[in-house]
């Protein structure tokens, strides 16, 4: 077996497209996403879980695509930043971001959208502590916390910050 | 990251054949929050890698029947954490798994990992250690339960054999009334190990239970039916000689990077007294409901 590489196919509908494709079953979810699948907004980082920039939602739930094998989301339904955006148009979490200067470098900002997504469609309307919470596992070495957390709170229900 | 055969059992009998099998050259898959780590820095090269998620008899991940509440191996802690049964009866376990790392761990991350790593920090190891969980562990020769006090060894050990997995977790509901917490301490707020970790119990008998973790290599179980730590009334200085000798078992690394010995001794007394405390809120909260 050496130098061969061990594949399996699998099935995945990633942004709403159905994907049949043989992956290296020693390969994660982030590689096949950047690699194979050319969606290079998801971002490789510290790869221990510990950074978040590499989050996506898998059937509903976000993770460290980092921490998965590809061959484990078979037949998992996979939201990436790339598919936040509906026709050419940001996404009102999208915006904030631009509008309350939360990017400045911008390598976690994938990782903190999909984070965000998943905070407020889980809680509409989420408290500075839940926020919080919510995004203990995105880190940002630029330090624009406070920026992303106003974000954030500015899209949420009744937000008006 | 290495290559390796990727196994998918939908059953439990073909993990076990395929445990039996393959030896120590198979690791179990369940989160990965751990094995993808190891596989990917070298220090885990199985040529086997079984990912257990599937296995049929694995789910549904949460039930409660006959006063026993049941977590399938596989669950995850952001659902014990979420879990109705949990909250209900074993409300210092949902503290616990609401603090596994951070919310992309916690989706992935399983309460048998959690305790088959056998970290000392393991966050669901406290808990389960005062509620008295049995692990229901399945090998060749069946399937066989054991208290989870004699399953923990040391970091990385248990007393699951070569080719046994963990089916499942059992609790049962007290009988007895009780009031029940699960304190850390860690570094940065957020998303840490823990330098220690700590759950307290107290029920309407005065019976107080503690576990803690993080300081030695494996987390320890004791128990006070004196009753002094029960009662509010006691003086400080009663509870001190009585905490000395439930934290005798305390001998935190030198080594770890997270805290120094004396900082993390110095803290399980101080979330001792704090976890007595608001466990004992907890247990009169209750009764006041069932009053």
């Amino acid at each position: 077996m050496s130098g061969m590489a061990n594949t399996l196919p699998i099935e995945i509908t990633v942004n709403g497209r159905r994907r049949a494709l043989r992956v290296a079953v020693h390969h994660t979810l982030l590689d096949v996403l950047r690699d194979d699948l050319r969606l290079t907004g998801t971002k490789e980082c510290c790869l221990v879980g510990e950074c978040g920039a590499c989050t996506v939602m898998v059937d509903g739930r976000i993770v460290d695509s980092c921490l998965m094998l590809a061959v484990e989301a078979d037949g998992a339904e996979i939201l990436t930043v790339e598919g936040l955006a509906e026709n050419g148009r940001l996404s009102p979490l999208q915006q904030a971001f631009l509008d309350k200067g939360a990017v400045q470098c911008g390598f976690c900002t994938p990782g903190q959208l999909m984070a965000s997504h998943a905070l407020l469609e889980a809680n509409p309307n989420p408290s500075l502590d839940d926020i919080q919470e919510g995004l203990a596992g995105n880190l940002c070495r630029c330090g624009c916390y406070v920026q992303i957390t106003d974000a954030v709170l500015s899209v949420a229900e009744g937000g008006h910050r | 990251m290495q290559t390796f055969v990727y196994e998918r059992p939908a059953t439990l009998a073909e993990a076990v054949a395929l445990l039996d099998a393959h030896g120590p050259n198979a690791r179990l898959l369940a989160g990965g929050t751990d094995l993808i780590i190891r596989l990917r820095d070298g220090s885990a090269r199985p040529g086997v890698v079984i990912d257990v998620k599937r296995i049929a008899e694995l789910h549904p991940a949460i039930r409660e029947d006959d006063g026993i509440v049941t977590i399938g191996a596989t669950a995850v802690v952001a659902d014990i954490a979420a879990s109705e049964p949990v909250r209900r009866h074993f409300e210092a376990l949902a503290d616990a798994a609401a603090v596994v790392g951070s919310v992309q761990i916690r989706n992935r991350a399983t309460i048998g990992g959690n305790i088959c790593n056998a970290s000392p920090a393991a966050d669901t190891a406290p808990s389960l250690l005062v509620y008295g969980a049995v692990v229901v562990a399945a090998g060749p020769k069946g399937t066989r339960r054991i208290p989870i006090d004699d399953f923990f060894v040391r970091s990385g050990v248990t007393t699951l054999g070569p080719s046994e997995l963990v089916v499942a977790i059992e609790i049962l509901v007290p009988a007895r009334s009780t009031g029940a917490v699960h304190m850390r301490r860690t570094r940065r707020r957020g998303h840490d190990l823990a330098s220690v970790t700590l759950c307290c119990s107290v029920d309407d008998t005065g019976v107080t239970r503690l576990a803690y973790g993080s300081v030695g290599p494996r987390p320890v179980l004791v128990t006070d039916e004196t009753g002094v730590l029960a009662d509010p009334g006691a003086p400080d200085e009663a509870k001190a000689a009585i905490f000395e000798r439930m934290f005798a078992e305390a001998s935190p690394s030198k080594r770890s990077m997270r805290a120094g010995p004396e900082y993390r001794l110095a803290m399980l007394r101080v979330l001792g007294n704090r976890a007595v405390r608001a466990a004992i809120g907890r247990l009169e909260a209750k009764g006041r409901v069932e009053a």
